[in-house]
């Protein structure tokens, strides 16, 4: 069973401001689905090799030539705030 | 209501012109899409420019393939140039891609004509497209009941006469489930086979993009304008695209066709089980030769999914942080602006999901959950390898139940219980679709699943095609005043 402390814990490293109500929520319903997925703890995995992908694919390799990239303007068209050339955010690093 | 290549004959013949066409379906959407809401975004201006150019192309005798002047629709997670992009979500409101997704590209230079963006659940994270933040879609069927998820948009078009063909993408169940419950035809393609470029990230190593037909023709040409290699996504397939509809017609005979006992389980509905039964019986009677076959791993599927596809999930969407495009939320620092963002930005599954693959991918967590998840998966795959050593098919039901109520699954267990039967072509990238085989007396569609062999669309088309020219399910259209 996973605590309210864990769950904050969580919300903390996944950058998600829940209320006190939706981390009792999520509480709840996080343990009803670890529950079920605790099934996979018993199936005997010895010896198999995990899969990260249903097709095999190694380095995929391409030349090391300069391409054409987007136009500058074109990515900072959705920035939510921006200085100029800049995507701009909150000051990081203090004075 | 006509399919494509109905359609694209009457173009070729003079009947109509992909301009008329466009035209009726837009009629059609401002007429009917308030009471089905597949639509997010209706793109009538670029519309009618792409079907001039077609109506052009016909004009000379030189259209440029089997779906020029085809108006169909594209769910909202394919990134569209200029056109927004919202993955029905309200982190991504306002988004305008500055480019096309690769299958959207070859759409076009194909000549199909983009009606509009169609609903979905909130990135793809759900069976019913109840978890759109932006609107509700009904399924065309019964207007009480969902259309499946999370491609629930454009299976409703299609089902609706809204669109005459879609792309979607499927994770866990996401073209097939909604193509069953719509009563269209719907195909998850190989792992590869398309290109992800372009398509807003869910869960890399499950998504995968599809088209949705009226008919299992239109959706053999539709696979083959958006299949094949593209550089541009390192785990795309470098091999040959055969052409899909070359052999649709040559039948069944002599195919060896696979009966899971792994997906007849108890509690699925009677109706559902009763009309499969009788769907493998017909292909039966058209010379396939039937065998039990057991996926061991099946009852595993899922709870290894709702491992692997939230870790992953996890991963991709942090990228949604407020910083170089959609929704913003200010803060105190820059963390107090993520966190307030992602909170105002995601809807309550999609927070449920990163919470659930932050947490098993966290310290201490990691083997147990995702390790033990990923060597599951390979169980997975390993049934299907056995089983395609002895038959070239497998047949069973899309899904367990037909289309529910709107707010009838709001326990997420029970929603996820929805994908058991779809789940593990994902998870071993095999190509299957779904066909419509029968209708419960209430007058829901069923949908019937094949699956085949990695790359192997070609033969799940034909059977399915087979099966088809064999009934008249696909004919039947819901009505709609």
């Amino acid at each position: 069973m996973i605590s309210r402390d864990d769950v904050a814990h969580v919300a903390r490293l996944a950058r998600l401001a829940l209320t006190d109500a939706e981390l009792e929520r999520m509480r709840e319903q996080l343990n009803a689905i670890l529950a079920h997925i605790d099934a996979l703890r018993a199936v005997d995995t010895t010896g198999v090799e995990p899969t990260s992908h249903a097709v095999p694919q190694f380095n995929v390799m391409r030349d090391d030539e300069p391409r054409p990239c987007f136009p500058r303007e074109d990515m900072l068209a959705n920035a939510p705030d921006r200085a100029g050339d800049f995507f701009r955010v909150p000051r990081i690093i203090e004075e | 209501m006509r399919t494509i290549h109905e359609l694209t004959d009457a173009y070729r013949r003079g009947e109509t012109t992909p301009s008329e066409a466009t035209d009726a379906y837009l009629s059609r959407i401002a007429k009917l899409d308030d009471k089905v809401g597949a639509y997010l975004t209706v793109t009538a201006d670029r519309a009618h420019a792409a079907a001039r150019a077609a109506d052009e192309r016909y004009r000379r005798g030189r259209p440029l393939g089997p779906l020029d002047g085809a108006p169909i629709t594209l769910k909202d997670v394919f990134c569209t140039r200029g056109v927004r992009t919202t993955c029905a979500s309200k982190i991504l409101e306002s988004f305008v891609p500055p480019y096309d997704a690769t299958v959207v590209d070859r759409l076009a230079k194909a000549g199909a004509v983009m009606l509009g963006k169609s609903n979905m659940d909130e990135f793809a994270m759900g069976s019913s497209t109840e978890h759109s933040a932006l609107r509700v879609t009904r399924n065309p069927w019964d207007l009480t009941r969902v259309p499946g998820g999370s491609s629930g948009g454009p299976a409703a078009a299609v089902a609706a006469g809204l669109a005459a063909g879609g792309l979607g993408t499927d994770t866990g169940g996401s073209i097939r489930q909604p193509a069953a419950f719509c009563g269209v035809v719907g195909l998850k393609p190989t792992y590869g086979r398309v290109s992800r470029y372009g398509l807003v990230a869910f869960a890399s190593s499950l998504d995968h993009p599809g088209p949705f037909g009226l008919d299992v023709t239109d959706t053999a040409r539709l696979l083959g304008a958006i299949a094949g290699h593209d550089p541009m996504d390192a785990t795309s397939i470098d091999a040959p695209v055969p052409d899909y509809t070359a052999g649709l017609e040559q039948g069944v005979r002599g195919l060896r066709l696979g009966v899971p006992d792994e997906y007849f389980t108890k509690g699925m509905d009677a109706e559902v089980e009763a009309a499969v039964r009788v769907a493998i019986d017909v292909l039966k009677g058209l010379g396939a030769t039937l065998e039990r076959v057991s996926l061991p791993a099946t009852p595993h599927a899922l709870a290894t999914y709702y491992v692997i596809a939230p870790a992953e999930a996890s991963s991709n969407l942090a990228r949604y942080d407020g910083v170089k495009y959609g929704l913003r939320v200010p803060g105190r620092d820059l963390i107090d602006m993520e966190s307030k963002t992602r909170a105002a930005g995601f809807g309550a599954e999609v927070k449920r999901r990163i919470m659930l693959g932050t947490y098993v991918l966290s310290a201490g967590y990691y083997d147990a959950y995702y390790g033990q998840a990923q060597k599951v998966r390979t169980l997975v795959r390993r049934d299907f390898d056995a089983a395609f050593a002895r038959v070239d098919l497998i047949v069973a039901p899309t899904t367990p139940n037909v289309a529910f109520r709107h707010g009838e699954k709001a326990d997420p267990i029970a929603m996820y219980l929805n994908d058991v039967f779809t789940i593990p072509a994902d998870m071993s990238g095999v190509p299957g679709v779904s066909v419509p085989c029968g209708f419960t007396a209430s007058g829901l569609p069923i949908g019937l699943q094949l699956i085949g062999r990695a790359l192997d669309e070609a033969t799940v088309l034909r059977a399915a095609r087979a099966y088809e020219r064999a009934t008249d399910w696909h004919t039947r259209r819901p009505e709609l005043a």
